[in-house]
């Protein structure tokens, strides 16, 4: 399984994992699928990635529309920027989160998706509403538009760092009283109890597969980036794909492809071919920039930087400390994955998670990405990161980018901030008065 | 005894606002030993448990523009609104050291996140994000909140080392009902006679409840509706407009009376909703988190903090408060980077659109200093809308 190159790009040739391209290929197909919806019958429910119960859909024949993705393939086909400006023209304040105003601006536009066809409006709004409060908001304006069945499900917060009974019953009855019997209405499909259990079985066998790439970033070199990378990595899993035949195939490829790299001590592929010398190791703290993310990552592949572990690879469900899918109680499970969720976590709960993966990962320094637009993620950020230095004595770095608005990406800052921050790991390893490596 | 005047209440009530130290709040927990003071963020808490527990529920309402915020800015970033680093600086500076534990309502992600900050910057104080339904069905929403509210109470009952009764509750429900009977007619009143009861004189009154004891409040109250009443003041040719957006983070003081200067009467608004978050008054017999619990689900503000299940009551509230007091305009006012306030606006207005009725928004911090441009924008509104009303 060699690097390959697509021609996706016009102008340059990106390297790919041959695992890239596979994963491509699967979305590509889903969106046709989901241009092609009304034509072949098949009803649309729109949601979040977060809380994303892919499995309780699909039980449903309905096709998962996931505006998030929509919004992130915007940003990285580089139409968000006038999608963003489109919704602030219509009233929208320049200062909310930049994933509702591309999703709107884009909906304003003609509703393109990335395969130049037009997306079918949803026939039901699943909100499930998992860790930020701006997905109440956000599927209040898609209702206001589509007016559209809209189906709340609430998920509560672990503030105190755990998942009470009260929690799970409320989850569950919100789901046998509310939500189980609205999807049955909108799709005419009647609840079979044991084909939810059926695709559970699949999440978990692929999730199994997910959890052991992600934690080969324990490896030295990392034969994978888990932020950059990572973000190929978990697609497939965060997104319409969980509980599928082709989710368990495509993380079997994958895990194949991370093993041979692993045999050969090689480090993860890059657009521009495989990573030279592994000279820092880091964890990432918030979701990427995706107006620019290709120049985003050269700037950490240039200095021989490799993410090792990240907490938005966990945004779509957290695996890695134990939760699998768990076919036997399929509800409750179902709560369980969207309690678990990593915005759904406590400020403290997060904080022990990245000292974890520092020490586990044998990280040289935390890197926090902040997103201006995203308040889920940033509020408490500073807290963290000093916390973190504080538990860990290695060195944190602070970056300020947005997600999908490309007004908010100043490449010369971020570029300055890496190049002093890898000075400051540098100077760290070895020690004070040692002089600063080259 | 004297009804003290209206000028003489609220420079009371003046004096508990500008007061960051909280005096008034301190007094009451030094005169008794044992008593205990729970904070609280907006938007809303059921302050009766808190009350019932015999402790003091204590509005944080963020710094306002006198607090200089020296600590709070290390802690978040220049596009988070104000709030949360006011509120911690409040915090760090020792302003909340007699606070006995504090509460942070689900409004969103901000205080959300604070909540896990207040466990990390002050692990020995009690802290608890207090959670609430955003279904409403009994056995569903109901039940989870009717838990949480159950949790809650426990946690009291530890701090102060005992029991909180039925009975206590349904006493403690009972005062609450009748301070909001009251906020209720304060609110009718101006929407009344606006000129009689100016929009700056009521918001101090009714944040005075936010840091007094509920029944000294309803007794403050009283006494401003009955000086209000009594004293003539002369009517302006004012335009009268609703206030809304402002459900978290407080405006200064001074925007309020900018609007009031520029030709607008504040007929109603979200301030401070805690104060007549529930709409009706809440039984005070049989189980009382029950019954508070009820109160929640079907008989509580709308606002941005909340989701509204059914698309055609979205904004409908706002249509009502202007039928009912007779606004001619509505104003947009929220703090930057308020999500849910400024994701909620558009869709708000879409509403006003539709019924016909002429707004206009602007953002604010609690600390803004410059109200020139806002008065200007205020006077053009409140001119053009009374030429609309007038053609
Ligand atoms: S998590 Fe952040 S980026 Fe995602 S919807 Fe919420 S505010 Fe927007
Ligand atoms: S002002 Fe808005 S964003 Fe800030 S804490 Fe309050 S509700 Fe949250």
């Amino acid at each position: 399984m060699k690097p390959t190159s697509s021609k996706s790009s016009p102008a340059t040739d990106v390297i790919k994992d041959a695992s890239m391209v596979k994963q491509k290929e699967m979305m590509a197909a889903h969106y046709e699928r989901l241009s092609n919806a009304k034509d072949n019958d098949d009803k649309v429910a729109s949601t979040f990635v977060p809380g994303n119960l892919n499995e309780l859909l699909m039980c449903f024949d309905l096709v998962n529309n996931l505006p998030e993705v929509n919004a992130i393939q915007s940003g990285l086909r580089r139409v968000s920027g006038s999608y963003v400006m489109e919704a602030e023209k219509s009233g929208h304040s320049e200062d909310v989160c930049t994933y509702v105003k591309s999703d709107l601006g884009m909906m304003a536009k003609g509703n393109i998706g990335p395969n130049g066809r037009e997306l079918p409006s949803p026939d039901v709004l699943m909100l499930s509403y998992t860790g930020c409060f701006t997905f109440m908001k956000w599927f209040e304006l898609l209702r206001e538009q589509y007016k559209c069945e809209t189906i709340f499900l609430q998920t509560p917060y672990l503030a105190d760092g755990k998942i009470t009974s009260n929690m799970i019953q409320y989850m569950v009855k919100q789901f046998k009283e509310d939500v189980i019997p609205k999807l049955e209405k909108v799709s005419g499909v009647k609840f079979d109890i044991d084909r939810l259990r059926e695709y559970l079985k699949k999440s978990a066998k692929a999730e199994d597969d997910l959890v052991y790439i992600l934690q080969s970033g324990k490896s030295k070199p990392s034969p994978i980036d888990a932020y950059f990378g990572g973000i190929y990595y978990i697609g497939p899993i965060f997104g319409a794909f969980r509980g599928t035949d082709d989710a368990i195939d495509y993380y079997r490829f994958l895990r194949e492809e991370v093993d041979q790299r692993l045999a050969a001590g090689l480090g993860p592929v890059t657009p521009d071919g495989p990573m030279g010398e592994e000279k820092y190791r880091l964890v990432v703290e918030g979701p990427p920039n995706y107006t620019n993310f290709r120049q985003f990552w050269k700037m950490f592949y240039d200095e021989g930087a490799v993410v090792v572990a990240s907490s938005y690879t966990k945004v779509g469900g957290t695996y890695d400390f134990g939760f699998r899918h768990d076919p036997d109680r399929p509800l409750e499970t179902l709560a369980e994955y969207c309690l678990g969720v990593y915005t759904n976590r406590s400020l403290p709960m997060r904080i022990d998670m990245l000292v974890n993966y520092m020490n586990e990962y044998e990280a040289d320094g935390l890197l926090i990405n902040s997103i201006k637009s995203c308040n889920s993620f940033s509020a408490g950020q500073l807290l963290m990161m000093r916390e973190v230095e504080k538990r860990t004595g290695k060195p944190a770095a602070f970056v300020e980018t947005d997600l999908v608005d490309p007004r908010y990406f100043s490449a010369a800052n971020v570029k300055n901030r890496l190049e002093s921050y890898f000075q400051m790991v540098d100077q760290k390893r070895t020690g004070p008065g040692r002089g600063v490596a080259a | 005894m004297k009804t003290p005047s209206t000028a003489e209440i609220v420079a009371r009530c003046q004096s508990l606002y500008e007061d960051l130290n909280f005096t008034a709040a301190r007094e009451w927990k030094d005169a008794e030993p044992g008593r205990k003071v729970i904070g609280y963020m907006p938007v809303y808490v059921p302050r009766e448990i808190i009350h019932a527990a015999g402790m003091l529920p204590l509005g944080i309402l963020g710094g306002g523009d006198q607090l200089e915020v020296i600590h709070g800015d290390a802690y978040y970033q220049s596009y988070i609104c104000r709030i949360p680093r006011s509120t911690i600086e409040l915090g760090i500076s020792g302003k909340l050291d007699f606070v006995d534990g504090m509460l942070f309502p689900s409004i969103c992600d901000v205080i959300r996140n604070l909540s896990g900050m207040w466990k990390m910057l002050f692990p020995d104080v009690y802290a608890k994000y207090f959670d609430v339904p955003q279904t409403y069905e009994d056995e569903v929403g109901g039940a989870f909140y009717t838990n949480e509210m159950t949790e809650f109470r426990h946690d009291l009952e530890e701090l102060s080392g005992r029991k909180i009764t039925d009975a206590a509750l349904n006493n403690s429900i009972d005062l609450y009902n009748r301070n909001r009977q009251i906020v209720r007619r304060l609110y009718a009143f101006r929407a009344e006679k606006p000129w009689q009861a100016p929009a700056s004189e009521v918001y101090l009154v009714i944040r005075a409840g936010l840091v007094l004891p509920v029944e000294e409040h309803s007794e403050l109250l009283t006494q401003y509706i009955a000086a209000a009443e009594s004293e003539e003041r002369p009517i302006r040719d004012n335009s009268r407009v609703i206030l809304t957006g402002l459900f978290c983070e407080q405006p200064p003081l001074n925007l309020i009376k900018s609007l009031e200067l520029s030709g607008c009467y504040v007929v109603d608004d979200d301030l401070m909703l805690v104060t007549r978050w529930l709409l009706d008054d809440v039984p005070i017999e049989g189980d009382p988190l029950h019954n508070l619990s009820q109160a929640f689900l079907h008989q509580s503000e709308c606002t941005a903090a909340k989701y509204q299940p059914d698309l055609d009551e979205k904004g409908q509230f706002l249509v009502r408060a202007v039928r009912r007091t007779g606004a001619e305009g509505v104003i947009f006012a929220s703090p930057s980077f308020c999500d849910p306030a400024l994701l909620d606006r558009p869709m708000l207005q879409h509403v006003l659109d539709d019924a016909g009725i002429p707004y206009i928004a602007f953002k604010y911090a609690e600390n803004s200093g410059q109200m020139q441009p806002l008065r200007e924008q205020a006077g053009t509104f409140a001119d053009s809308i009374k030429l609309w009303s007038a053609a």
